[in-house]
């Protein structure tokens, strides 16, 4: 049985995915990117090999994707996160016209055809706002972990409107709340649909069609789940691998490889 | 012969900055200009030397300087939303005339149209400054696509005799300006360069419908675009579009392309991204993509592009006329902008099209979302819409911008890929 895997080098964390030669995942791994992006994509290349228990010697193509794609040095060659995610979503839900993929630094939107063609895409690309950031400000300034602000955002009874769309201005803009004796569940309401708002403005330019998926790491988030189910007022799909969807979509394209390479034919069908 | 345009483009381009380091160094002054409707034929026969702000403030982009003189107008109260064009020419004229490519003279009188509202504001600027006469030249129905009106026309006529009436007064302020009699033989000969110049602009784009593209739009495009301008109705234009044309002849006859590997044929529409210049082209020209046409070389050459020829026997209704139809169809080129792409895109056989909105430029920039998604609707083919500036690096993000590109051509990469597996 031969492997392809995907590397995605994100600004927060390193996802790696393995899938056989039939695009079932055998293994993926996570871990932090931190100071060294090379190291970063080898550990977790080795920690998903570890996962699937497969030899390295058994994947035979490697995509890096992520903003460190060009740092994963054993990769065979790269793709953007914006191709990957679009392919990983439509993998997951072929249904998927719409993809909102929300990371660290970036939320990407991402219009497909049926096919996985990629119509029209749009990111931010100035500042952080609308982002994973926005989250990790909120979480600094609050004390409370990044895996609970979606749980307790869900307690919200009287959610305080977060005007700043300035990640760095959104820390003194929570303490401010927080100073008036507001809440802490309804100001992370307030947090998570300042965010939702930004990037339903960003899915407005590319155009909604449903179905809708939801890919990155906010992704696990079920605040945000909720407030951009609320603002679409449609449901999303969100798989418990959404965090993965990137470096999925790079070990699909990996496969492509193997497979072209096997029969010509075959190269651009998928 | 191959990359003497470029070459003698460059040459051009220095000596006519150092003929103004000379003015500047003895005590003289110039015409400011702008790019749409320059008045060049009117100020040449006064011999008025004349400066291009806007060449100027890109110059610096380009220079990798201008981030200083941006710095320096925003100190001296200038916001940062401001054209960074207007910004860093406030800084040169702030160090009175200081310019990476020599000494910039002040000016004597500013010529402008409305073609742009920033130019009546930055022009302001200079009449603050130098208490100089500006003279602001108002092109009636300037944005028209698919409503124009021609000569012949009772409105054209009606909208000629108003231009002319304008032209006949920026005569008369001329001479009281520079203090010279107003020749009209030597009128005619400026206006027979500019022909010639015009004729050879219109034969250069046509040149690039043909496969491989003989120029890159973008890159040796602009460095066309600076003589169009800077030389319009002199000799030395009009020789270099014939040499230039005659080089591109050449070049068609030969099989000579900009890229080896020409894979896509694309097209740029809005201003350039001055502070990474060469880079951005690098992003596309890595993945066999090339700039085969844009709309910049259509507005920024104040619509030289249609190749309008005057009538020579009739100077001044001819002047008014083409000024009517060139700087209408700059306008249209910025503002109308899908009908003139789906020509461009069948024309031209392009694979995509790159949208580029600056910060600077709110005004061309706005309306780029609409006229994008129109072309979408009209017809399916890829386009791009990258943001950045033409000015200021501070709002250019490389990385994101390589991004947006790669995607970009993943998805041309995948459609030919399909097409070809379809065929």
């Amino acid at each position: 049985m031969a492997y392809a895997a995907g590397v995605d080098v994100g600004s927060t964390q390193t996802k790696a995915v393995l899938i056989d030669e039939d695009k079932n995942i055998a293994g993926r791994a996570l871990i932090d990117t931190g100071a060294n992006v090379v190291a970063a994509a080898e550990q977790a290349f080795g920690k998903a090999l570890a996962n699937a228990k497969v030899n390295e010697e058994e994947v035979e193509y490697v995509v890096g994707t992520g903003y460190g794609r060009y740092r994963v040095t054993f990769g065979n060659t790269q793709v953007t996160e914006i191709s990957c995610h679009a392919r990983g979503a439509v993998h997951m839900f072929p249904g998927t016209r719409t993809v909102i993929d929300m990371g660290g630094q970036d939320t990407k939107a991402i219009r497909v055809r049926a096919s996985g063609e990629i119509v029209d895409f749009c990111m931010n690309d100035k500042c952080a706002a609308g982002t994973g950031r926005f989250l990790g400000a909120a979480s600094s300034a609050l004390d409370i972990p990044l895996d609970q602000l979606g749980p307790t955002a869900l307690r919200a009874e009287r959610p305080v409107r977060i005007s700043t769309t300035c990640t760095v201005f959104a820390e003194s803009e929570v303490l401010s709340w927080l100073g008036k004796g507001k809440k802490i569940e309804d100001i992370l309401q307030g947090v998570h649909q300042s965010i939702a708002a930004r990037s339903i403005g960003l899915l407005r330019r590319v155009g909604i069609e449903d179905e809708i998926t939801f890919t990155g790491g906010v992704a696990r988030n079920i605040g945000m789940i909720a407030a951009l189910e609320k603002g679409l007022n449609a449901r999303l799909n969100v798989s418990e691998d959404s965090h993965f969807m990137g470096a999925l979509g790079a070990a699909l394209f990996a496969l492509d490889h193997i497979q072209a390479g096997r029969n010509p034919s075959l190269a651009g069908r998928s | 012969m191959v990359g003497r345009g470029n070459r003698e483009g460059a040459e051009l381009f220095r000596k006519w900055f150092a003929a103004l380091n000379d003015t500047a160094a003895s005590g003289g002054q110039a015409a400011y200009v702008f790019v749409m409707g320059s008045m060049c034929e009117i100020l040449r026969t006064f011999g008025l030397p004349v400066v291009f702000p806007e060449i100027n403030s890109l110059q610096m982009a380009v220079r990798h300087v201008a981030h200083d003189y941006l710095n320096q107008a925003e100190d001296f109260g200038y916001s940062p939303d401001i054209c960074g064009y207007v910004k860093a020419d406030v800084a040169v004229q702030l160090r009175s005339g200081e310019h990476p490519m020599g000494r910039i003279p002040k000016p004597a009188i500013a010529v402008l149209t409305n073609a742009c509202n920033t130019y009546i504001k930055w022009a302001e600027i200079w009449q603050r400054m130098y208490n100089v006469p500006v003279f602001t030249l108002d092109v009636p129905g300037t944005r028209a696509a698919g409503m124009q009106t021609w000569p012949g026309d009772p409105d054209f006529e009606n909208d000629r005799q108003y231009v002319l009436s304008q032209i006949k007064e920026l005569i008369v302020l001329c001479e009281g300006v520079t203090g010279v009699k107003f020749d009209i033989d030597r009128l005619r000969e400026s206006m027979g360069y500019a022909n010639d110049m015009s004729r050879g602009w219109k034969h250069l784009l046509e040149f690039n419908r043909s496969r491989p593209a003989l120029f890159n739009a973008l890159t040796d495009g602009t460095i066309y675009l600076g003589v169009t301008n800077g030389l319009r109705g002199t000799a030395e234009g009009a020789r270099f579009f014939a040499d230039l044309v005659e080089e591109m002849s050449y070049k068609a006859a030969n099989g000579i392309g900009t890229l080896n590997d020409e894979k896509y044929r694309l097209t740029f529409i809005g201003v350039p991204c001055y502070p990474i210049f060469r880079r951005f082209n690098e992003l596309f020209t890595q993945w066999g993509g090339v700039f085969v046409h844009s709309t910049y070389l259509w507005f920024a050459s104040g619509g030289t592009n249609l190749g309008y020829e005057y009538d020579l026997a009739h100077p001044l209704e001819s002047l008014a006329e083409g000024l009517l139809i060139n700087v209408r169809d700059a306008m249209d080129s910025m503002f109308y902008q899908d009908r003139a792409i789906l020509e461009m895109v069948d024309q031209y056989h392009l694979d995509g099209v790159v949208y580029h909105p600056v910060k600077s430029c709110r005004t061309t920039s706005t309306g780029m979302a609409d006229n994008r998604r129109a072309l979408m609707a009209a017809r399916d083919i890829p386009s791009l819409f990258i943001e950045s500036d033409m000015m200021d690096r501070r709002v250019v993000a490389e990385a994101q911008m390589k991004n947006h590109i790669d995607a970009f051509f993943e998805g041309l990469a995948s459609r030919r890929q399909k097409e070809t597996v379809t065929q």
